[in-house]
């Protein structure tokens, strides 16, 4: 009894070690981390503070895109971008009222939009089609009508 | 004929159950709208609309239900354990300021002045009678420990030389974990949440109040978990003549509950801006930590199912599977909401994982995960022990026991269906906490759509459970008075190993469980501080 009862401490042990191992190559080695933006910004003036103040999509370089995007109660400002198969777009979302989510199924496109803060995520659509954009945090009455979509051709 | 005080003790206890009971009934049954409205079966009035509901439900099963419940189960533990004439004025007062306490958060809820859900996260402002009443919710359960701590030490004082009882052990780690975690929760109330709903502060500081509820909101799980361990470990054993199967790795068990349970909450952020991954990756290894207790418990249930049986001349392993009784709703509850345990650890270990959590972070895959938890192990044990439970408290006999059998069979094949079916709508995009989830024909959306069909069955089914254990629980208060056996719990294997004393210095491993509460949000805090985020206003949007 003793025996058994201190092998399955091991194996529980050791089952811990084999999953932080796996993860901690894919974290350190393969650099896998979660969205982490630090920026800050004034959630009463994020229309007038830039780059917010002219949210969209940007052309940074070939097949490179900056997305601004403003999420307020209950719609994506833009709602709707299009870009061509093979773009990688770096979303920014921040939201002048209340937490917002920003997911597009599908993809690891997957963030919490908070007032305050600035969040950031890259993506590179490999595959056309149209892709739902949704607000996956409650944020109040007219929340499932807070969606958009990116189109790629 | 139980003594006096003994019978005043149970009424007590009774009055735990009962208000769990009508707690979960109220907020189940806003559980099945949510079901059919999400599938498009059932369209919501405005006057009575899904978010209002989703925070009812939430907040009435998922905070009230499982606490009343917990409170009953350590308070009956500790008594029982420690047999004495005692007072219960604070037993009482514990009871009725949670009540008013949950009370007056329903209120607010069900008038509308609080569809927050229960995360209420800001900037959503509720009405501050809300955030009071929780308040008060948690401040009772404070009083439960100050009751169970004073009966431990009164046992201390009074048996010098004994060993504190395994039973009063489990509940008093359980709530000293839990008094740790309410700390965060209590202070984003205190001196934020109450203060700027009653507009006395302009504005609220979103990402701290977010890993304050959080640094709270996952140890608040393992409450619910340490309440389920308390049934396996010292009531199920009874149910087929078993025993503990060790004294030191039950209370190995809490003890890392406590160690292990705090410094995990940012797991609940990895998608939130505002806190670097670093430390989200440190909070990734501490949530595996609880990979130990889990398995460690997994493996002394099995062990006291084999000894028990090998003593009754049964020997294999499906031959012992065969042998316990299944029969029994007492045994049948928990011995399903382990299995269904299995799919809940399972998930547990994905959404840990901030590689994984990416994909189904916010989606149903997330409510498919906490209702085969805490609507798994967690609801499914304390519905079937109560079937053991009352009859011994009420001196009655359990009415409808078919009944109960069903019940406990019926929710395991209703969480089975509805929780398989939320965890793939996860996978596929499904988001949680919406209402409608067709998004106007979006053909992204109609993958998941036979999904959440397949939930509402499944939810449906989970109701018809819930509205037979209540006919189960109010019928057998009507049944006629007759001897039941006495509330006894299950004594420890006589070949098992010596405890080390070491392990029941509980207020040892409550100031270790501080320290790594304290390494583990030092940094994150310190770096919210450094970044002076500004305050957000906040509004009411619905």
């Amino acid at each position: 009894m003793h025996k058994s009862e201190h092998a399955w401490m091991i194996f529980s042990i050791v089952t811990l070690v084999v999953f932080l191992g796996i993860m901690g190559v894919a974290a350190l080695h393969d650099d896998i981390a979660p969205p982490s933006h630090m920026q800050i910004i004034d959630p009463t003036k994020v229309a007038q503070t830039a780059p917010f103040d002219k949210p969209g999509l940007h052309q940074t370089g070939a097949h490179q895109y900056d997305d601004y995007v403003i999420a307020h109660i209950f719609s994506f400002q833009p709602s709707t971008i299009t870009v061509p198969v093979g773009s990688t777009v770096t979303f920014y979302a921040t939201s002048p009222d209340v937490v917002h989510g920003f997911f597009i199924p599908n993809t690891a496109v997957n963030l919490m939009v908070i007032p305050g803060w600035v969040s950031e995520e890259t993506h590179t659509f490999r595959t056309a089609g149209t892709y739902l954009l949704l607000c996956n945090e409650y944020c109040g009455a007219g929340h499932h009508f807070m969606y958009g979509s990116v189109e790629v051709q | 004929m139980d003594q006096a005080f003994v019978q005043r003790e149970n009424r007590l206890i009774i009055a735990h159950i009962y208000f769990a009971t009508i707690a979960l009934m109220v907020g189940a049954s806003f559980g099945l709208f949510q079901a059919l409205s999400r599938a498009s079966w059932l369209h919501l009035p405005s006057w009575f609309d899904y978010y209002r509901m989703l925070t009812a439900h939430g907040v009435l099963n998922a905070l009230v239900f499982t606490t009343f419940f917990i409170c009953g189960l350590a308070t009956l533990m500790v008594y029982r354990a420690i047999p004495r004439n005692r007072s219960l004025t604070i037993g009482w007062l514990a009871f009725w300021v949670m009540a008013i306490g949950s009370a007056m958060a329903a209120v607010s809820i069900l008038s509308g002045s609080a569809s927050v859900l229960y995360t209420f996260y800001a900037p959503l402002k509720a009405s501050p009678w809300f955030y009071i009443g929780a308040t008060l919710l948690v401040v009772g359960t404070w009083i439960v420990l100050v009751d169970l701590t004073g009966n431990a030490l009164w046992f201390g004082r009074n048996h010098p030389g004994e060993r504190l009882p395994l039973v009063v052990h489990g509940s008093v780690t359980t709530f000293v974990m839990w008094f740790i975690a309410t700390l965060g929760v209590a202070a984003e109330m205190l001196f934020f949440l109450i203060p700027w709903s009653l507009n006395l502060v302009p504005t609220v500081n979103v990402m701290f109040t977010r890993m304050l509820f959080w640094y709270f909101g996952h140890p608040l799980v393992y409450f619910w978990i340490m309440g389920a361990y308390l049934i396996w470990y010292n009531i199920v054993p009874r149910l087929y003549n078993g025993r503990v199967f060790s004294d030191s790795l039950t209370r190995l068990t809490f003890i890392l509950l406590l160690l292990l349970s705090t410094p995990v909450g940012l797991h609940h952020e990895f998608m939130d801006p505002g806190i670097s991954s670093d430390w989200k990756w440190v909070h990734t290894m501490t949530t595996y930590g609880v990979v130990i207790p889990s398995i460690l418990t997994a493996f002394a249930v099995f062990a006291s199912f084999e000894l028990a049986a090998q003593r009754a001349g049964i020997k294999g392993f499906l031959a012992t599977i065969a042998w316990l009784p299944w029969k029994n709703p007492a045994f049948s509850g928990p011995a399903l909401g382990m299995l269904l345990f299995i799919f809940g650890g399972l998930g547990g270990v994905i959404n840990a994982s901030y590689a994984m959590d990416t994909i189904v972070h916010n989606t149903m895959w997330i409510v498919g995960h906490f209702h085969v938890t805490v609507g798994g192990p967690v609801a499914l044990s304390f519905l079937g022990v109560s079937y053991w439970l009352i009859p011994r408290l009420t001196g009655r006999k359990l009415w409808a026991p078919g009944l109960a059998l069903a019940q406990t069979y019926a929710w395991f094949v209703g969480m089975m269906i509805m929780s398989t079916a939320m965890h793939w709508a996860g996978i596929l995009g499904s988001p949680r906490r919406t209402d409608e989830v067709s998004y106007f024909g979006s053909t992204t959306a109609a993958v998941w759509m036979p999904e959440m069909h397949w939930a509402a069955i499944g939810g449906s089914i989970l109701f018809l459970s819930i509205l037979m254990f209540v006919a189960v629980a109010a019928g057998t208060l009507f049944t006629p008075k007759t001897e039941t056996d006495p509330i006894v719990f299950a004594t420890v294997e006589p070949e098992a190993l010596v405890t080390s004393p070491l392990l029941d210095r509980i207020g040892v491993w409550a100031v270790v469980a501080v320290v790594f509460a304290f390494l583990a949000y030092a940094g994150p805090v310190h770096d919210l501080i450094a970044a002076h985020p500004y305050g957000a206003p906040g509004m009411r949007t619905w």
